[in-house]
């Protein structure tokens, strides 16, 4: 189909979505906002039924936990994508592998950016930990903490080269991190079935407001996420990274 | 009247963003544009729940420092946008993952020129 | 108070806008580290905390420099394929 066509085709369906978003602004039930009492109940019970400040993470971990669990396994099996399709595949690439190991630099790494870098890594990491550990008390919780995290490592990479990277960073334990933070949540959801009740019910003690251990399974929930999510970014950085080479004739 | 003026010109954002992402997408000429036009028409839905999700001069849903009880934006709409935000990036690197596979195997990454599908 | 939320508006509009319409490759990482940052202002204005801290770190900082990294990596293959086929033809 040539340009022109496509072009017009799609300024056909542009017309008609104008026309039916237009439709469907005229049909809105009552004046904006609409109501929505399912977030209203939400608001006026988090406080009280699960001592929590924060509402978004406790609907999220708590409320609909499940919805949640659905959402990291669509990251964990995207991760696992990328890493598949990134790897090596052919058999006469792991002899010129050893050359190509390092991403050739054309300019030098400046040693302002390198300071930088190192002087910076450690506020992340711990202001990484703050935010998952806080997620039920301020804005926060397990992915948002778990990219800062992973994000200390990246600044790694740019401040650094990445055999640097790949001296601190080992693909193992970052695998099992998030392996256990993916098994993690999951067995969470399983303790519930101890006291009979359904998975991902929130069985431990509540504790007092304010407090990091306020909410039950939300603290811990938070952890395995923020886990799982700072090694899926990592796993993608590496697999990027990694300098691989097909040899075209052969396929 | 006003307060609804906000209503109306997120849609009409939405609406725009879909759109021209789509268009984006028919018309690029690079795989890796394209995986960033897809970003455009998810940031249309990003656009569409914050609207949806807002009600004009209140707080944000944490209640610290103001009673519990009191009204908030809506917190459901919010928890949708947060994971939402998260996965889509991972995606969009599959995408681009499955770009530098078309790349090796055809060394060219126009979407034109790209046949591997060939019946 | 509604300026604001319009103001934000517009520059998500048009922060998108010229995403679509940047077809150099060296400058596609920027764009779309400032079209996130515009969209993580955007949450902040609608009064969505949560959400803004995660698209200030994907948008901004994660998903630019996957961006980069890809088009490296596509520009490393497209030289090491050109030193092979010199190679196969000189042989």
């Amino acid at each position: 189909m040539s340009h022109a066509w496509r072009v017009t085709v799609f300024l056909a369906g542009a017309a008609g979505i104008a026309v039916l978003f237009a439709l469907v602004c005229r049909t809105l039930p009552g004046p904006l906002p609409v109501r929505n009492r399912y977030a209203e109940a939400i608001n006026s019970r988090v406080y009280a039924q699960r001592n929590v400040t924060d509402a978004v993470s406790a609907v999220n971990f708590d409320y609909r936990g499940f919805d949640t669990i659905g959402e990291e396994f669509i990251l964990f099996v995207s991760v696992l994508g990328s890493i598949s399709l990134l790897r090596i595949t052919s058999e006469r690439t792991e002899g010129l592998l050893a050359d190509a190991a390092e991403p050739s630099r054309d300019v030098p790494a400046s040693d302002a950016i390198s300071l930088w870098v190192l002087v910076m890594i450690a506020p992340k990491v711990l202001f990484g930990i703050y935010i998952v550990t806080h997620g039920q008390l301020t804005p926060g919780g397990g992915f948002q903490g778990g990219v800062i995290l992973a994000s200390a490592a990246l600044i790694l990479y740019v401040g650094e080269s990445f055999a640097v990277f790949r001296k601190v960073v080992s693909w193992r334990l970052v695998e099992l991190a998030e392996a256990a933070g993916a098994g993690g949540f999951l067995l969470i959801g399983m303790i519930a079935w101890f006291w009979g009740k359904p998975f991902l019910t929130n069985v431990l003690p509540l504790g007092k407001t304010h407090e990091l251990t306020s909410g039950g399974t939300m603290p811990l929930i938070s952890l395995a996420t923020g886990l799982e999510v700072m090694a899926g970014f990592v796993l993608l950085l590496f697999a990027f990274l990694q300098e691989t080479l097909t040899v075209r004739g052969e396929e | 009247m006003q307060e609804q003026i906000i209503f109306y010109a997120g849609f009409a954002v939405a609406a725009w963003l879909f759109v021209i992402g789509l268009y984006g997408i028919i018309s690029s000429r690079h795989l890796v544009h394209l995986c960033l036009s897809l970003t455009v028409v998810q940031a249309a839905t990003y656009v569409l729940l914050a609207v949806i999700g807002y009600r004009p001069g209140l707080p944000a849903p944490i209640f610290v420092g103001f009673p519990a009880t009191s009204p908030a934006v809506d917190p459901v709409i919010q928890a949708l946008m947060l994971t939402d935000v998260v996965v889509e990036a991972t995606v969009i690197a599959l995408l681009l993952s499955i770009t530098v596979r078309v790349h090796r195997r055809t060394s060219s990454a126009d979407p034109n020129e790209v046949d591997l599908m060939r019946g | 108070m509604i300026f604001l939320q319009l103001g934000i508006l517009l520059c998500v509009l048009i922060a998108g806008t010229t995403v679509v319409f940047t077809r150099g490759l060296a400058s596609q990482p920027v764009v779309v580290s400032v079209f996130g940052l515009m969209l993580a202002l955007m949450f902040v204005v609608f009064q969505a905390p949560d959400v803004a801290l995660s698209q200030i770190v994907v948008g901004a900082v994660g998903l630019p420099l996957i961006v980069l990294l890809a088009l490296a990596k596509l520009r490393r293959d497209a030289q090491l394929l050109h030193r092979q086929q010199d190679e196969d033809e000189t042989k």
